[in-house]
């Protein structure tokens, strides 16, 4: 079946894995070449992590045998795949926040009951590995004080500190600017020159094209393809991750700009530590236009979404919706937020966009629950909500399409389209989009920007907030970008590429 | 009074102080263990009680301070196994688990004592070999658990800051999932923690009975398993402040006794209840504030669950 006959570092077979009703895993046959760099590309709930984190040993599967250099292992835990030379650098980063980099690096790896000589060490091999695979950090520095990319740097070192032949990274660009994440490349590069394999997850097709030497496809828990990378292209994975064939290009015409619907002037938030969260933002957003805000996460996006949607008062400046003007002193509401004709679909859609134990229908009217025909003499119109619910389902083609069931039943893109359908049936003249496709498909994506193109085109002015640069490039008719809380860049999204963009999130002007 | 009359008084101040802090500073240590390993204690106070109980009624059957000892720290460890398995192995709420500890302490010292000695939930008083004795100096209570609670705190201090299992421990407490994922049990780890607890309450609740007292009688303890906890978080999870808390409020105490009766120049007689509610208030007042943000261990009062 496979291409590829080489020596293999990882055999999978036959794994199975089932959490409840939910099949993640199923029948896994993977090989990993060795010295190699091997792409797993899936959509969300593919399997990739449940996958690896089998590998890694800490689910244990239901069902299959794992071989690590030809040799059949039985993965107790963690312990034994880090016995065996496997490392993974997660998601989340698994790193305790208030520990030194040293610390954190000889955690579980302290050479001796006592701190004192393993920290001496470690700090010898750390300057090592620094210098060998430019990974240089800190080694006294707390993790709490590091940027993103320099906690990623202490997750790898992690890993090589133990001596692992063998690094797993679980989504390791999903943090990072694009100047960070070539960096990562750079040095994954150099590690493959020392013959240490490679598995990289990822749902980003450009990452794979760049780095990877061969590529698996996972759909629905299986494996549903191998390929040499150099053999295929985004549009074939692509159609492989999704089953059908997807147009990765927006098309959209060039905007019709009408007036400006809302408008910041030195708009600024101190929060209640004294800390400046937002920094003299000035924004204007007309009708008939989409205005991406970049910015890596963490500076000042979800402060200026919640200041723009009247969840917190602006300290300072002065913000003009659709002609109501709010300052510190004249706070609005979301409430009166939703009347003047702007609707929000917040970052956070499971703690703020839906109540997750409601059931879709109850969630598809959230903040219009007290409008008609919804409500009644203070009573809720069950009949009026469940066909509004359905109404929606339809339109915006959620699956399952089951008003009754609950909300956390959906999956992320289902969920995300719901929250969608809801803002958007107000026909609202402004439109805030936190974070529009994260945890969202690829099928569900092209939908939502097909739709928030179609409402930008109806005259909708859209602010939409996202760390995903490819979204902000094919959805944006402008870019600003966000670093510490000021926008340091606003350009047509014509004159933009990832180079510029990146530079600017790194507080750098180009 | 004389120069010689206040510097004796303040000795003596400071001597009754060091007692009374004993059980308070034995506590503090083994709940600054659990916390820090990320289980919350609020059942200090029924496994002192507990290791009261029993160390008393040991002392007393036996005629041995030693055995008694022992039996406090077996029964304090029983009540720290509970805990551990509703918290560590059925991922039980930690808050609710250390109630009902304290309330079946406090239950169930009272009907083992009426039905074991028939004395109203008191134990017979002891006597010679039953009670720990001074060791060098006999009017001032130094026995040997005094000089314990003052080595427990530069050695947990040194466990916690310099020893693999501390930087584990420390670890645990703030994220387990780091823990797991290099290859490190986070329930033993845990189990650990909570045993050494158990140790240091069974120690304090021992204190109770057989060293400063010489009888158990029903709830003895009277909120020092609290106060002790108060301590740890006043000295934000560090030995040191917490030792320094624990003193504070052990000489307060001592004040309080002190003042009973006195009528202070210009204020007249303080009531006797203002001073000895005072470490409450100063917790409720200095936590809110006043010492500034106490951070507990980001994962204490979270059960570890691995697969979602």
């Amino acid at each position: 079946m496979s291409p590829i006959s080489t020596v293999r570092a990882i055999e999978l077979s036959g794994i199975d894995k089932s959490f409840g009703n939910v099949h993640a895993v199923r029948g896994v046959e993977l090989a990993i070449e060795k010295g190699a760099i091997t792409g797993i590309v899936g959509e969300n709930g593919a399997g990739k992590s449940t996958l690896m984190s089998i590998l890694y040993g800490l689910y244990r599967p239901d069902a299959g045998e794992i071989r690590v250099d030809g040799r059949r292992v039985e993965m107790e835990g963690p312990h034994e795949a880090i016995a065996r030379g496997i490392g993974m650098v997660h998601q989340h980063f698994m790193l305790v926040d208030t520990f030194t980099v040293l610390e954190n690096v000889v955690l579980g790896a302290e050479g001796g009951p006592l701190l004192a000589g393993g920290l001496a060490a470690a700090r010898v091999e750390l300057a090592r590995l620094g210098r060998e695979f430019g990974l240089a950090v800190d080694p006294d520095a707390r993790v709490a004080d590091l940027s993103v990319g320099e906690q990623q740097r202490v997750e790898i070192l992690k890993v090589l500190y133990r001596g692992a032949r063998i690094l797993i990274l679980d989504e390791p660009s999903a943090v990072l600017t694009p100047q960070e994440t070539d960096q990562l490349f750079r040095i994954l590069g150099a590690l493959k020159e020392r013959g240490v394999t490679i598995i990289l997850i990822t749902h980003k097709l450009r990452e794979i094209l760049a780095v990877t030497d061969q590529v698996c496809v996972m759909r629905q828990g299986r494996i549903v393809a191998e390929r040499r990378t150099a053999e295929t292209t985004a549009e074939e994975l692509a159609e492989l991750m999704v089953g059908r064939k997807v147009r990765l290009d927006l098309a959209k015409a060039p905007p019709q700009r009408g007036p400006v619907l809302l408008s910041a002037e030195h708009l600024g938030l101190v929060d209640r530590r004294g800390t400046r969260r937002l920094d003299d933002i000035n924004l204007a957003l007309r009708g008939g236009e989409i205005v991406g805000v970049a910015g890596v996460s963490g500076n000042g996006q979800t402060e200026l979404l919640q200041v723009l949607s009247g969840i917190r008062a602006p300290t300072g400046g002065r913000l003009v919706v659709c002609g109501r003007e709010i300052d510190a002193a004249r706070p609005a509401d979301p409430g009166e937020m939703r009347d003047l004709g702007l609707a929000h679909v917040p970052e956070d859609r499971l703690r703020q966009g839906l109540v997750a134990a409601f059931r879709a229908a109850e969630s598809s009217i959230l903040g219009y629950q007290k409008d008609p025909p919804f409500c009644r003499h203070y009573l809720i119109d069950g009949p009026a909500v469940t066909a509004h619910c359905a109404q929606l389902m339809e339109r915006f083609d959620v699956r399952p399409r089951e008003p009754a069931l609950r909300s956390s039943g959906f999956s992320g893109g289902n969920q995300q389209k719901l929250v969608l359908a809801r803002e958007m049936a107000q026909q609202p003249s402004v439109l805030l989009v936190g974070q529009p496709t994260r945890g969202v498909d690829i099928g569900a994506i092209e939908f939502i920007h097909r739709e928030l193109v179609k409402r930008r085109d109806a005259g909708c002015a859209i602010l939409v907030v996202s760390v995903e640069l490819e979204e902000i490039l094919s959805l944006s008719d402008r870019i600003v970008v966000m670093f510490g809380g000021r926008i340091v860049g606003d350009l047509p999204a014509a004159n933009a590429d990832e180079r510029t963009l990146g530079l600017m999130m790194a507080g750098e002007h180009a | 009074m004389s120069i010689d009359d206040v510097a004796s008084l303040i000795l003596l101040t400071l001597a009754a102080t060091l007692r009374v802090a004993t059980p308070l500073v034995l506590a503090a240590m083994g709940g600054l263990f659990s916390e820090k390993s990320g289980i919350i204690d609020v059942g200090l106070e029924g496994k002192m009680l507990m290791a009261a109980f029993f160390a008393a009624a040991t002392a007393a059957v036996t005629d041995s301070a030693w055995l008694g000892l022992l039996a406090g720290i077996v029964a304090a460890e029983a009540l720290a196994l509970l805990h551990g398995f509703a918290c560590i192995t059925w991922r039980g709420n930690q808050v609710v688990s250390g109630v009902a500890i304290n309330i079946l302490a406090a239950g169930l010292t009272v009907v083992l004592g009426t039905a074991w000695f028939n004395r109203g939930g008191q134990t017979p008083a002891l006597e010679g070999a039953g009670r720990l004795r001074p060791l060098f100096l006999p009017g001032a209570g130094d026995n040997i658990l005094v000089y314990v609670a003052l080595l427990s705190v530069p050695l947990t201090w040194w466990i916690i800051e310099r020893t693999r299992f501390g930087l584990r421990l420390r670890a645990v407490g703030e994220m387990p999932l780091a823990v797991d994922t290099a290859g490190i049990s986070v329930p033993w780890l845990r189990y650990r923690a909570v045993l050494l607890c158990g140790l240091f309450s069974g120690l304090a609740g021992a204190y109770l009975s057989i060293a400063e007292n010489a009888e158990f009688s029903r709830d003895m303890t009277a909120g020092q398993g609290f106060i002790a906890l108060a301590a740890i978080i006043f000295g934000k999870w560090r030995p040191f402040p917490a030792f320094g808390a624990c003193l504070l409020f052990g000489l307060l105490d001592e004040v309080a006794i002190r003042l009973q009766g006195v009528r202070v120049p210009g204020v007249g007689e303080v009531p006797v209840q203002l001073i000895q509610a005072l470490p409450y208030l100063l917790t409720v007042f200095l936590l809110a504030g006043l010492i500034g943000r106490a951070v507990a261990p980001k994962a204490a009062g979270v059960a570890y669950e691995k697969e979602r």
